[in-house]
Parts: C-alpha cells; structure tokens; sequence
C-alpha cells in the first residue's frame, strides 16, 4: 500500500520536476542544484535534530557563556543552553512557520489569480482591487501588525506572513493567465464541453508551474528574513523555543563578549534564505532567457 | 428531410471601445444529416462568428442579440451552465485552424481525447477503448495514443483534434478553416476524413472557409457571406453553374482556372467597415451592377429557386 503511494507520489514529483526544469539554461540549474543542497541540509538537520543535537535546547547545560569546547562545539549563551543544539532545533521553527506560511498563501493567491484572470470582468475587478489594497501596505509592516494582533505563536507569524504574500501569487498567476487564455487549446477544450474549473486546474496552471516555483522559492527566502523579523522582535515564539531571530535578539548584549551568539542564528537565517533565492533565481534563467 | 442544424434570424454585434461592430445580421441556415454545408467570405466577414454562435461561444465583448440554433430541436442559445456545457460535446462540437496550437502541449494525446469523454460522463474503462477506437476511425495508430502533441505532424494533430470533437458523436461539427495551416496533399487527406465521418455518422459539418475550390469540391450546399450576412445560399452546383449574386460572381472570377487561360479577376475596394455599414446593400460600393435602388435600401435574403436563396435587388429585376 505504502509502496503504491509513494511511487505514485515519486512519479509526480518526477513529472512535476521535469516540467520545471525543462528548459532551464545549465548555469540556471547549477544555482537550483547548489541551493537545493543547502535547503536539503537544514531539512536533514530539522528533521534529525534529536540525533544531531547533543544537548536539550531548552535546559542548561554548561555554565553562561562558555566559549567554543569540545562539549559546547559554539559555546552556550547566557543562560547556558547550548547554542549548536538551540541551532539544529531552531531550524525546525523556521521550516514550520515558513512552509506553512507558503503552502497558506499559495493556496489561496494561485486560485484567486487563476479566477481573475480566467473569467476577468467584475470578478477580476474587485479581486485585484482587494489584493492591490494589501500590496501597497509595506509588508514587512502589515505582518508586523498581523503578528502582533494576532499573539506571539509561530502559526500566527506563520498566517501574518501568509497574507504579506497572497498578494505576489495572485499578481504573477493573473497575469500569466491573461497571456494564456487566448490560446487556442483553451478554446478547443471549452468547445468540448470541459468544465472551466477543469480547464483551470488541468489545462491552465501545468503551464504556470515553472514561474509559480520561481515565487515559490523567492517568496520562501523573503518570508525566512520576515519570520527572523518578527521573532527578533518577539512575535513568533516565546521563550525558551529555539529559533534564529529569537536568539538573535537574546544575544544583542554580549555582541562584544560572545561574538559567535549573534553570528551564528544570523549565519543561519543568511543561509537558508541563499539557498532558496537560489533556487528561484536559477529557474528564473528560464524565464529570462526566453523573454 | 428534417434538417439537424437549424439556425433562425441570429444577429451578434461586438461592443468595443470604439463602435459597435456587426459582425453577424440576421443568418438563416440549416443543414441536414451528414450535410456540409460550406460558409464561404474573406476575411472579417464574419463567418467565424457565425461558428462560435453555433456553440453560444462567442468572445467578450461579443453578444448574440438574437436568433435560435437549434441542433436536434434543442436551442443552443437558449442553454445555460451545465447544460450548455454537455451541448457542447455531445451536440455540436468544433475543430480550429491551427492544429499546433489547438492541442496542450503537456498532455498526451490519450488524455486529451479521453478527457472529453470523461467529462461527459463515461466511465473510465469504457473511455479507455473508445479513446482506441477514435485513433483507428480518424486513421491514427494507436502508438500515437503515448505520445505528446510535439512529435505528431499537423496532419496527425488535426486528426486528434477531429478525434476528440467527434468523441461524442455530436450532430454538427463547426469546422473552422481546418485545413489552412496544412499543405495541400494533407488538406486532401483531412477533407476526405472529415467526408468520411459525416457520411458513416451522419453529422452536418459547417465548413467555414475562405477557399471556395474547397467548397466546391466537397460541400453540399454553400453560403456566401459578406460583411455579416448571407447574401447567397444554394445547393453547390446550381450557385457553381449559375452564381446569381454580384459578389458571388466576383468570388468564381478571382480563382485561378488553369484551362481558360483567362486571369483571375480581383474584387477591387475594400469590404466595409462593419462598425458603420453603408446603408442600402453592404456590397453596393464594389459592386458592377450597382443602381440607385441598391444604396438606398437593403435587399433582404429571398428564396428565388427551390433552396436558393439570394440577397439582391437584381433578382427583382429579373422578375
């Protein structure tokens, strides 16, 4: 059973995967490849955290502000946590509230964009209006607002940041739509009697898949700086959960004494915010070169 | 014989930004089983309007003003939603132009014939033999069924794209200048396909184009349009031998005719501009027998003969 559905699942990656690398330049799919290693790696990292942290990332396990030792491979921060371990288990609040973040946004702007640009007219009209109404916020202060409105929990950072980019799936998707609903093969399969939602969702969003993926990467990247924003300033998590931003703005004292305590979480957000503007920015070759 | 297509008084304007074109004023047609029917006009005429009205898919700002299209007693444009989703398919369906756009690139061809099926309603194993049987019934081999429409010919894909409009076996198939894109030895093929299929199904077919050799060669009955109307309308050979029309002569002068040795004749001036028609007869300004009567009022289509049909002051005359 399990063998059956992970195939299927692996033929769909497979399949969804050649379409967006089709017609990527070599240089354009070393970017995606060199970033999707990074990616992977804090992945691997998040998922293997009990195994790869050698210490709880939550209780003290070495007196404040150790330097760099065998034990305490970064050191320990004032509280004396380990901060290698408060890494690799930071890395799973930001995949978290990133991936939710995206998977929420996209799920709502890629239908809203098929819609309005699909039927147009009013319907088009009054969709643009509202998403027009939340790009001309700046985001970075819409989702501050958000965040704090809604309380500092990672799924409440995860739907502030979703909202902050609704706005960016349904701009790209309308208006590759717009370019797309003229062609003939929506015509001949209107002419058949294929349902529009149908038409929409088969016919339609396989041709937006590879500008969707690069806004996908791109839009991740942004909301990992986003979700280190709004936990530097204590709207993503409480204390003690590990994550990068936190700790980033627990270490703002000891910049002198412990430089490592802010390099470190922001090595780290740098990172995987790299690898996946790598990502989108390798694929995006594609567009590039074909405009 | 009870006629499958039946359109009655179908006027369609487009409201654009600068005017109101129309495109299409008060067609009258029918055609009978396994009928084609030829709608012969240059370019802009409209003609291809008059298609998509068959299927109630005429293009924004496009409206149908009024009129009925019926297929098998049903109107078309009376539909709405689901309905009119199922008509199209299973009543009337249509193949395009161009065969290297008409097909998505990223299904299969099996998919894309048995999509249309499904979506009818017809379950997923018998689609699966159907989808087979429609390849061998548009002359295909069924290792197409695998492939994608990139390495097919044109030939090949406007014969998937016949095999999915006829899937349903619907009554009239709108055939929009099907074999255009392709070359002469395919055009032949495609026709002779699409000759087959009606014969063997009993489906009209529409046959718009602007080639009227084509016409003449494979249609039963004609209809010459020009600037949105019918202006004559006939079984093929008696408007071949006999052109009544002013235009309809002008449209058999223009073709080349090897034998005669004579050159074609071109049409001079320009079809008019459908946002403000000239009053009176829409042809009167190019026409050669043109006469005060002909700018004043417009004639409207009469039956002179037993299934001809003419728009023309002229036929007055003759009287």
């Amino acid at each position: 059973m399990i063998a059956v559905y992970s195939r299927k699942l692996l033929g769909r990656v497979g399949r969804v995967s050649r379409i967006v690398l089709e017609g990527v330049p070599p240089t354009g799919r070393k970017l995606v490849y060199v970033g999707l290693a990074i990616v992977l790696v804090i992945v691997f990292m998040a998922i293997a955290a009990p195994i790869i942290a050698p210490h709880s990332p939550t209780a003290p396990s070495g007196r404040p502000l150790e330097p760099p030792s065998r034990e305490h491979p970064f050191g320990t921060d004032r509280l004396g946590r380990d901060v290698f371990s408060r890494i690799v288990y930071g890395s799973r609040t930001v995949l978290w509230v990133v991936a939710v973040a995206v998977i929420i946004s996209s799920s709502i702007g890629i239908p809203m964009g098929l819609i309005s640009g699909y039927y147009g007219g009013v319907v088009d009209r009054v969709l643009s209006m509202i998403m027009d109404a939340v790009y001309a916020f700046p985001s970075l202060v819409l989702a501050i607002a958000l965040a704090a409105a809604l309380g500092p929990r990672p799924e409440n950072a995860a739907v502030a940041i979703a909202v902050v980019y609704i706005p960016t799936y349904f701009r790209m998707v309308r208006g590759q739509v717009l370019q797309l609903r003229e062609t003939p093969f929506l015509e001949a399969a209107r002419v058949l009697g294929i349902p529009s939602t149908r038409i929409m969702r088969r016919h339609l969003l396989p041709h937006l898949l590879p500008t969707i993926m690069v806004v996908f990467s791109l839009s991740a990247a942004d909301a990992v700086l986003t979700e280190a924003a709004l936990s530097f300033l204590g709207l993503a998590v409480r204390p003690p959960t590990p994550d990068w931003g936190f700790d980033l703005y627990s270490a703002k004292g000891f910049a002198r004494s412990a430089p490592l305590l802010i390099a470190i979480p922001g090595f780290m957000i740098t990172v995987l915010a790299l690898g996946l503007a790598l990502i989108g920015e390798g694929l995006s070759e594609r567009v590039r070169r074909t405009r | 014989m009870r006629e499958v297509l039946r359109i009655e008084d179908l006027t369609v304007y487009y409201y654009t930004l600068r005017g109101v074109v129309r495109a299409v004023e008060r067609v009258y047609l029918e055609a009978g089983r396994g009928e084609l029917v030829a709608i012969v006009g240059e370019s802009g005429c409209g003609k291809s309007t008059l298609g998509y009205s068959i299927l109630k898919l005429v293009p924004p700002p496009g409206r149908i003003l009024s009129g009925r299209v019926e297929v098998d007693s049903v109107d078309i444009l009376e539909l709405e939603g689901d309905k009119l989703r199922h008509a199209r398919g299973e009543l009337v369906s249509m193949i395009f132009q161009d065969p290297f756009t008409t097909l998505d690139p990223v299904r299969r061809v099996e998919e894309q014939i048995a999509e249309v099926l499904l979506e009818h309603g017809i379950s997923k194993e018998e689609a699966i033999d159907r989808v087979y049987d429609l390849l061998r019934s548009v002359g295909l081999s069924e290792r197409l069924a695998r492939m994608y429409p990139h390495q097919l010919s044109g030939g090949q894909r406007q014969r998937v794209s016949i095999a999915a409009a006829i899937a349903l076996e619907p009554r009239v198939l709108v055939a929009d200048e099907p074999t255009t894109a392709l070359d002469v030895v395919v055009q032949k093929q495609i026709m002779d396909l699409l000759d087959s299929i009606r014969r063997e199904k009993g489906m009209a077919v529409i046959l718009i184009t602007h080639d009227i050799v084509l016409a003449a060669e494979r249609a039963d009955k004609i209809a010459i349009m020009y600037a949105g109307k019918i202006v004559e309308e006939g079984p093929i050979d008696e408007v071949l031998k006999e052109p009544r029309h002013p235009y309809t002569k002008a449209l058999l002068a223009s073709v080349i005719d090897i034998e005669s040795r004579e050159w074609p004749q071109a049409i001079t001036g320009q079809p008019p501009d459908l946002r403000k028609p000239p009053p009176g007869c829409r042809f009167a300004p190019r026409c050669r027998y043109v006469f005060d009567k002909c700018r004043r009022e417009e004639p409207e289509l009469v039956e002179v003969d037993h299934g001809r049909r003419i728009a023309c002051w002229l036929e007055e005359r003759r009287l």
